[in-house]
């Protein structure tokens, strides 16, 4: 099918396309990669009156570092991302991550911040954030704010951004240098939506877990946190650690579902599994070095 | 419903025109421009027939309007083989390994795999791979077609199937 008819701008500062939004009161959306928006408006699941195309924003592009954290520009590319030497050096988890987002054709357009914006539950980069404790700036014609990643989701494709506000920064703050990533998705075929999926990273000091960030994507309405098993964790020595008992208390923390994929209990039965091992295999990283 | 003035350069030569913002750059391509190498299979991202080089990346062009691509430089299936009726190396490729039969997913193949094997980085086998994983071909089994890669690869297809 083809979209409805909109009207389409493509502004070229922040405050022309925060304007844009103002004005429309609702009625816009905004353009990023269009890899997921694209879809939307061609089987006319969303309809809006005014396309506000974000990609000719200089200053929405880039990767930066600054008071230890690194500052990634929403429109980055996802194939951009990958490629990208800081990020390669600072969030090795989040390339990793971005690498299993959809296809090389669709990474290609498609945005680190707009996947971040969507919140497809079952997608890569919102758990990635929510798991390293990212924040997003949120900019209007009525101010900045700062969100946490954690704060951000609300439910399927839901967020607790206001319709008038624009993502032009995502924060991810240093985590100590020698954390070991964690990453694991089980999908049908690469490049489509994981069924399950976990992502984060483990940090030791003197021997023992000293910093814990852990999300599962496709387990529940948004990302779900591992709340409980990142407390269980903390202060564990290597030896002796139930993994069993920590990937029960994980799966505790998430409200998977239906559907024609998968059964809820089906998820929670591989996410406990794929807990474990990716538990082990990170303390089996470590236990190397 | 807006109108837009773009200035695109297909397959080496420029065209400045007007597209409706909610045009999407395959139907540009096919019923403006009148490339119809460009197949549109679903319309919504997931079979990777209308895929073009935009800009020297392989880019699925139903996912693409029209008019974001202004002051962009395309190249479709019909811009790879060089005017002496030879054939682009992707194409000969693909022909010596009987990577295809009915032909509808074939000119998408061909720009993911043009796009990946005309710069300095070419992908191993494996990344080829992995690309392919972004078209949909119900005829070959991918047999043909992962051959093909495997020939453009850069490690020569030394990756296992």
């Amino acid at each position: 099918m083809k979209p409805a008819p909109f009207d389409y701008y493509a502004p070229k500062t922040v405050d022309e396309a925060c304007a844009l939004l103002a004005e429309a009161g609702g009625g816009a959306t905004v353009l990023a990669g269009g890899q997921t928006l694209l879809p939307l408006l061609a089987l006319r699941m969303s309809q809006p009156f005014i396309l506000v195309d974000i990609n000719r924003i200089a200053s929405l592009k880039g990767v930066s570092r600054a008071n230890g954290a690194t500052r990634i520009g929403p429109i980055l590319r996802q194939n951009e991302a990958i490629a990208d030497t800081t990020l390669r050096q600072t969030l090795p988890v989040l390339v990793t991550a971005t690498q299993h987002v959809g296809h090389h054709q669709t990474r290609n357009r498609g945005t680190v911040g707009g996947s971040i914006a969507l919140g497809e539950p079952a997608a890569e980069l919102p758990a990635t954030a929510v798991a390293l404790g990212a924040s997003v700036e949120a900019r209007s014609v009525r101010g900045v704010r700062r969100i946490r990643a954690e704060d951000l989701y609300l439910g399927p494709y839901a967020t607790s951004l206001e319709p008038d506000e624009l993502i032009t920064s995502i924060e991810f703050p240093d985590g100590p240098a020698d954390a070991i990533p964690v990453f694991r998705e089980v999908a049908q075929r690469p490049g489509d939506f994981a069924l399950i999926g976990l992502v984060g990273s483990l940090a030791f000091d003197s021997g023992r877990i000293s910093r814990a960030g852990l999300a599962w994507f496709g387990m529940g309405p948004t990302p779900m946190k591992a709340r409980q098993a990142e407390q269980a964790l903390i202060g564990q020595s290597l030896a002796g650690l139930d993994v069993r008992a920590i990937a029960e208390l994980a799966v505790a923390d998430t409200e998977p579902f239906d559907d024609r994929h998968a059964s809820a209990e089906y998820r929670r039965t591989v996410g406990r599994r794929i807990f474990a091992r990716t538990l082990s295999d990170a303390l089996d990283v470590r236990n190397a070095a | 419903m807006s109108e837009h003035r773009i200035d695109v350069t297909i397959n080496g030569r420029r065209q400045q025109t007007t597209v409706e913002g909610r045009k999407t750059l395959s139907d540009f391509l096919r019923i403006d421009a009148g490339y119809t190498g460009v197949h549109v299979g679903c319309e919504h991202g997931v079979c990777g027939a209308c895929t073009v080089i935009v800009d020297g990346l392989a880019v699925r062009s139903c996912l693409m309007l029209a008019v974001q691509a202004d002051g962009s430089a395309i190249t479709t299936v019909e811009g790879l083989a060089p005017v002496d009726g030879s054939l682009h190396p992707v194409q000969q490729a693909m022909r010596d390994e009987h990577a295809l039969q009915c032909g509808f997913c074939t000119p998408g193949v061909v720009m993911t795999f043009a796009a990946l094997t005309s710069g300095p980085d070419k992908p191993d086998a494996e990344g080829l791979l992995d690309a392919l994983s972004g078209h949909v071909c119900r005829c070959t089994g991918y047999q043909g077609i992962r051959r093909a890669a495997r020939k453009l690869a850069s490690d020569g297809g030394t990756e296992r199937s």
